[in-house]
């Protein structure tokens, strides 16, 4: 389980609101370093978020994403106790997961 | 002249092996659901971005402004993180894209939304400086937009 994924789905009424944020540099390769050395680009490209297996949410995002991405939405059918996992991949290929329950 | 071929063959064969490896290394499968539209990203235009992404034809963007709630600051001070809001009234909203006219490359970000996932995305974004935010929903098979201007004081479009 991911220490660098927060998440957060909660149920009210039919509606379950998903709230997470990742940690993660999203350097957009237009910037240097104090010495002038330039930071290449590694940024999340993909997210998927499941709900009970079935994706609800499949993004793609570039470099102007905020560090430390944060992202809420929501859907309906949703119950306590129901599984949702969230996903990435970045443009190293580097990947991270995240499950929990709607409370 | 002898030993000279053999270091040469040697140097041959160490450079086939490193393009042997570099080849294995592309061929390692990624996880990839959707191919990522580098295109798109890669486009300093609204137009140039939403082609690739939605593909044959030209690309016409309805304006709804009634119909699509895009919250954004007026005046952001620290564009490095600008909190943006987008929901839509409108029925079957399949994706929600946003995009920054300014930025270096004006495609920030799709988000695919399943039948039983509701029309709302909030997420920080970036931005290098002043400039018109949109937000582009796909409903059926038509696009609506809106946009706002955002004042930015201090640009961030890197950290």
């Amino acid at each position: 389980m991911s220490d660098k994924i927060k998440i957060r789905a909660t149920l009210e009424g039919d509606v379950t609101t998903v709230k997470s944020q990742i940690i993660h540099p999203m350097d957009t390769g237009l910037f240097k370093d104090s010495k002038g050395v330039p930071i290449p680009a590694w940024f999340i490209q993909e997210v998927k978020v499941e709900h009970n297996g079935n994706p609800i949410l499949e993004a793609v995002w570039g470099i102007a994403i905020s560090k430390n991405p944060y992202m809420a939405f929501t859907f309906t059918g949703g119950k306590k106790g129901d599984a949702i996992k969230l996903s990435w991949v970045d443009s190293k290929g580097g990947t991270d997961s995240i499950e929990t329950t709607i409370g | 002249m002898d030993t000279q071929r053999r270091r040469f063959l040697k140097s041959g064969l160490v450079t086939g092996l490193l393009g042997l490896a570099a080849s294995v290394g592309l061929l390692i499968p990624r996880l990839v659901w959707a191919a990522w539209p580098s295109s798109a990203f890669q486009s300093k235009t609204l137009f140039g971005a939403l082609q690739p992404l939605f593909g044959s034809g030209s690309v016409n963007l309805t304006p709804a402004d009634e119909d699509i709630t895009l919250t954004v600051t007026d005046l952001a001070e620290n564009g490095a993180v600008v909190p943006v809001t987008v929901s839509s009234r409108l029925p079957n909203v399949e994706s929600i894209t946003l995009l920054v006219d300014k930025n270096p490359n004006s495609l920030v970000a799709q988000f695919k939304l399943a039948k039983n996932t509701q029309a709302y995305i909030k997420t920080n974004i970036k931005m290098a400086e002043t400039s018109k935010v949109y937000a582009v929903v796909k409903s059926g098979d038509k696009l609506y937009s809106t946009n706002k201007k955002v004042k930015v004081t201090l640009g961030g479009c890197g950290n």
